[in-house]
């Protein structure tokens, strides 16, 4: 979406493509979250994979491996959701291309994103180190929001990563003195 | 469309897909990660979808000015503690989207 904005505005390609790299970069880290919980599948299954990947793919099947670390079916678990997801998506792509001007502007849509990620945040705090990591990166991300191409997300994300790691180890410290 | 841009969304497009692959290319070799990487991986859910919903609740202002009080706020705040008791996403989507609904027809 920032990238047709750049697009319809004349922007070089150069700027158009880092902005779409910078933007996606998240990416880079649910790859590698993901990497440690599907090792044991087929290069061919990873790809399919990577190629499914979404934001909500990516919350629902982390999600359910944190609270089921041993569940057996991983890979058809993620296929089940990031298939229908992606599917959707491509179809409501076109609903929206070609119907979007219909929708009344009284009903705040947009809105529905941040309430998914709400919504998926919540299971995803389960002690006091995610909880940092979730509040930390929250802040920094509403404070960082004007930097340039989404950096703002990639600063708030890794902030929210590194206040959690480092609540995780002192906690963990103390647990081990106590 | 131009050929320009046809050749940006293709390469844009392998891009994401490389951003979305790497890791998972290399998943086999990295199934002994050390227990301090596998903690920092553990809070990037909480981290990431953190920072994708907090921008637009706390900056709906004008052009995403800092605006703390707003409808936003109050419904993801109502939205947040529906999920967090009941666990039920669809609804807490309804209870987001019908607060903001009312409370923009209140303000």
């Amino acid at each position: 979406m920032a990238a047709l904005e750049l697009i319809s505005n004349g922007a070089n390609a150069a700027v158009v493509l880092g902005t779409v790299l910078i933007i996606n970069a998240r990416f880079l880290l649910y790859s590698a979250s993901m990497a440690t919980r599907f090792a044991d599948e087929s290069p061919a299954r990873r790809t399919g994979m990577a190629y499914l990947l979404t934001d909500q793919a990516y919350a629902v099947t982390i999600t359910k491996l944190d609270r089921e670390p041993e569940y057996g079916s991983r890979w058809t678990y993620f296929a089940g959701g990031a298939l229908p997801l992606w599917a959707m998506w491509q179809l409501y792509t076109l609903i929206g291309a070609l119907a979007g001007a219909i929708i009344p502007e009284s009903i705040p849509l947009a809105f529905a994103i941040p309430l998914v990620f709400i919504g998926l945040v919540v299971p995803a705090v389960t002690d006091r180190a995610t909880f940092a990591a979730a509040a930390s990166s929250a802040v920094v991300a509403v404070v960082a929001a004007d930097l340039p191409a989404n950096l703002g997300l990639l600063a708030a994300a890794g902030t929210g990563i590194a206040v959690g790691y480092l609540i995780s180890r002192t906690h963990r410290m103390q647990g081990t003195t106590a | 469309m131009t050929a320009t841009a046809w050749i940006v969304a293709i390469i844009g497009g392998l891009i994401t897909f490389g951003e979305r692959f790497v890791f998972l290319a290399i998943a086999h070799r990295t199934a002994t990660v050390s227990p301090h990487v596998r903690e920092a991986l553990r809070m990037i859910p909480a981290a990431a979808l953190a920072a994708l919903a907090a921008p637009a609740v706390f900056r709906a202002g004008t052009d995403g000015a800092l605006d703390l009080v707003n409808p936003r706020v109050l419904a993801a705040g109502l939205a947040l503690v529906t999920m967090w008791r009941t666990r039920q996403i669809l609804l807490t989507l309804l209870v987001g989207l019908a607060a903001l609904v009312a409370l923009q027809q209140l303000l």
